[in-house]
Order: structure tokens, then sequence, then C-alpha cells
């Protein structure tokens, strides 16, 4: 088991946010393809809540309250005491449990391979669809020109 | 003589089987899916995101096909199923200077960096229906073009170097929460912005509305307006350190407004805002409007008088479902009531009767 202080936590929180935004059929899609599943014990059974999000008046200036949000959150211990966490948007349980495995699994020995079976094909779909979307704005951006006035 | 009564269990019992059944309509036309609804009619998803005021894109299709579409009705059962909800806490501010744009316009600076993007909108169309959507059809892919990667800032920044806008402080003072604490007067700034972001479209436009008809008139201009996706981001306390727990769609509004200056302020511009769940562009457009009006005091301005200016009327009717739930509960039984006014007005009757009969003093007015 490594050692959670050893984990950055700048990575950590970068896997944890990926699979929080991650679409659920394309992370258990590719979680299926994960051939070894560790046993591991609750902590803390999946649970359905809400967050409330804040935003700022004027974009830049102090913080009111904007709405809440689904959120589904769980935490696991592998045999070799191993923590997971999973924090995860909307009410999908089984999302929540992957998300919470694959924590787990990414501070063990099989970082590597979930990294490369799960989390960089889920990044490179993510940044596709957000990059198709980028492109369809960026065909509707105005583009001036001045009318010839004839004045002169 | 009425008397309390129990009863109606069973026409209670039919009445929600019809409803059941005229909720589902002709059995030869296919049933509606929440992904159908979720897709196709997004913008009414989106409002019922904002007024229900949780985002759960698919929580709000099943309400809508639940109410039959009836959107207060759909934003009744999402805000009766929030209470259910343990609240996990409170996220930090969306960084809205970051939202990868679906849109973003503006009607003060024709050149902005980062340019006017058009997005998905209504605008420029011509308001004719179009009869080929009555047939099933594939819809010719959008064009694509070299996509922007840096981040587009706000048209606020532009001005605010030149110190001639109102600024808005960054601040850690923690907000008021109108569902934990019910709304008190005279209210502050961030409350009017919860209230306003989940109240009634229709009633914070028509109140918008009023202010450009001259109600409390404040002169405003969209600075900004930007519809895209915010990553959402919470500390975790297991964890110790803040993740990005989702990402959320929001339309932002930010107006720009000409002020003369006041007896405590010199002449610059001033602020309105609005932000809102989804893609919700008259909401957020309105709220901005709303939210400058009701900042007269804070600025030194007259009041007006002006509904708009008027945060307890604004705040205490802006909740279509705080209003419907007083509207509509006029029409369940008041019979023990209704028959105590019964009582009353027969004996005014037969007093006035009385009266009449008797020559004595017969109020003109009466007549």
């Amino acid at each position: 088991m490594a050692n959670e202080t050893e984990i950055d936590a700048e990575v950590r929180r970068g896997w944890m946010s990926l699979l929080a935004k991650a679409p659920e059929s394309a992370l258990m899609a590719l979680w299926g393809e994960v051939s070894e599943r560790p046993a591991f014990e609750w902590l803390r059974a999946p649970e359905v809540g809400g967050v409330m999000v804040r935003g700022r008046m004027g974009g830049t200036g102090a913080a009111f309250n904007l709405g809440e949000m689904t959120v589904t959150r769980c935490s696991l211990v592998l045999a070799d005491g191993t923590v997971g966490h999973g924090y995860v948007q909307g009410r999908s349980k089984p999302k929540a449990e992957a998300a919470a495995l694959i924590d787990a699994l990414m501070q063990t020995g099989a970082a590597a391979s979930v990294r490369a079976v799960v989390l960089d094909p889920l990044a490179g779909q993510m940044r596709a669809a957000k990059a198709a979307r980028a492109a369809k704005a960026a065909a509707t951006k105005v583009e001036f020109f001045t009318m010839v006035r004839g004045e002169d | 003589m009425y008397v309390a009564v129990k009863g109606g269990e069973t026409a209670i019992e039919n009445a929600h089987a019809w409803l059941a059944e005229e909720r589902r309509g002709d059995t030869d036309v296919a049933e509606l899916s929440l992904a159908q609804i979720r897709e196709q009619l997004g913008l009414a998803v989106n409002r019922v995101m904002a007024e229900g005021s949780l985002y759960d894109p698919d929580l709000a299709a099943l309400a809508i096909k639940q109410a039959r579409g009836d959107l207060i009705e759909a934003i009744f059962l999402i805000r009766a199923y929030r209470t259910t909800l343990p609240r996990f806490g409170y996220t930090q501010p969306v960084e809205t200077g970051e939202m990868a744009c679906d849109r973003r316009i503006s009607a003060t600076f024709k050149d902005a960096p980062g340019g006017q993007v058009l997005g998905p909108t209504f605008d420029y169309t011509h308001r004719l229906l179009d009869f080929k959507l009555a047939a099933e059809g594939e819809v010719p892919p959008a064009a694509a073009a070299e996509p922007r990667e840096e981040r587009t800032p706000h048209i606020s920044e532009f001005l605010q170097g030149e110190d001639i806008i109102q600024s808005e402080p960054e601040s850690d003072a923690v907000p008021g929460d109108l569902t934990r604490e019910p709304m008190e007067f005279p209210s502050n700034r961030p409350l009017r912005l919860q209230s306003l972001t989940r109240g009634d479209e229709g009633f914070v436009l028509g109140m918008a509305y009023s202010t450009q008809r001259g109600y409390a008139r404040n002169h405003a201009f969209v600075g900004e307006l930007r519809i895209g996706k915010v990553a959402v981001e919470m500390e975790v306390p297991e964890l110790g350190f803040a993740i990005e727990i989702g990402e959320i769609e929001l339309t932002e509004c930010e107006t720009v407004n000409q002020f003369k200056g006041s007896k405590t302020e010199p002449p610059q511009f001033t602020r309105g805002y609005g932000l809102v769940f989804g893609q919700s562009e008259r909401k957020s457009i309105a709220m901005a409007l709303v939210d400058r009006a009701l900042r007269w005091e804070e600025l030194g301005e007259d009041d007006l008088g002006a509904p708009a200016q008027d945060e307890e009327f604004v705040l205490s009717h802006a909740d279509n479902i705080q209003a419907t739930g007083f509207l509509e509960h006029i029409k369940l039984p008041h019979y023990v009531d209704f028959q105590s006014e019964l009582e009353l007005v027969r004996k005014l009757r037969r007093e006035a009767e009385a009266r009449v009969a008797s020559g004595a003093d017969v109020p003109e007015a009466a007549e």
C-alpha cells in the first residue's frame, strides 16, 4: 500500500475532479475494461445529497448562494488499508462506487494500468467533447467589416 | 348547515388514476423518454432547474414529464425533492471568468478580446414557424472553426482599468442562505440575488420591464452576456483539499448602467448582475436589471416609490412556489369558513332590509 501522504494532493485532485465530471456512461464503459476488481469494505456507503453552489456578485465580488446541485459520495477501504473516496456529480451510486475504487487503486501499484485504461482515455474523450463545442462556438464569432460609405 | 365530513378517498384515487392516463395521452403515440425531454426540451429543463434551485437535468426532465409540462408544477416537485437531500456543504464561488463560453456577447464593446460569439441563439431568427420540424429529419452538422484556447476575460475588466465603473471587491463574507433562514427585511444583496435567481421568470421579467418603462429607470446596457460551463469546486473534509465535484452550465449577465452620481458616489457606471442555472438568457438579463434597481439605497439614489425598488415587494412575490401554494389553496375545501361567511352576510342582509322597512337612514351608496 502506498502511503497516502506520498500521493501528491494536486495529482489526486486531478483524477478526482475528472471522475466527478465524467459522463457516467463513458466512465462505466472504461471501468468495465478493468479486469481486476479489488475486494473492499464500505466506510460510508454511497449516499445522494446536495451541495449549495455559490457565485460571486458581479463575477468577482462577494459570494452569494446560487442554488444546489446533486452529488453522490462514498468512501471505502481496500484489503490493504488504502482508502478511496468518491464525490461525483449527480445521483448515480454505481458511478460514485467506481470513482472511489479508482481513487483507491490510484494509490496502489495498479495506478499506472488504471491510468492507462480508464483515466487517460476518459480525459481524452472529455477534452475532445469540449474542443468540439469550442469549435462550434468559434464558428459563430462575428467578423465585423466596415461598409464603404461613399461620402467623399 | 354544513358539518365537517370525511370522504372523497375513492374520488381522489380515481382522479389520480385518470390523471396518470391523461398524462400518458394517446397510447398510439410513442411515450416520451426522460432523455428526449432532457435533450430536446433543454430550455424547459433549464428553467425547472433554475427555479427549482437544484441543478440536475435528469430530475428536471422527470419532473416535467410527471407534471405534464406544467413547469411551475415541475418546479414544485423539484423543490419538494430538494428538501429530502442531506446538505453536504457549500462550494467555493464559481469562477465565471474561466467559463468555457458557448455564447458571449457585449452590447457595449464591439471589439472586446474574445469577440462576439453568438452561440446557439434564437436571435436573428425570423420567428416564423418552421414546418420542416413537423416531420422527422436529419439536422446538418453545425459549422466548426479553430477553437479558442485562452480564457475569455470579463468585459467589465476593461472598464475597471479606467476606474470608471463601480468595483466588485472580492470578500470572504459568508452569505446568508434563504433555504436555511427565512427572509427578513431589510435584506442584503447576496440574499436578493439568491432570491432572484430562483424567482419566477415571468415575474422577474415583468419587474425588469417596469424599470425600462420608467418606474425607476436605470439606463442599462448589457455589458456582457455569457453562457457556458464552469467547474464547481468544493473543499472535501475527508481529503483536506478542494476538488472539482462537477460542472454546470450557467448564464451570466452583467449590465453597465449610466449613473450621474449621487450624494455619496461620483459619476461612474454602476452594475447589475444576473447569474442563472442553465441557458436562461432572458431571466439573467431581467435579474441584472432588478438587482440594479434594488441597489438604489447603497448608491445614494432617491426612492422613487417604484415597485422594482421595493425589495420587500419584489422578493416576497418572486417565488412562484410560495405564490402558487397560497393562490391555489383557496380552491380546496373551505366549507366551514364559508358557512360562517354565509351566516354573516345573511345577518347583514336581514338588518339592512329591516332598516329599509322601517324607513330609517338608508345610505345613498347602497343603492
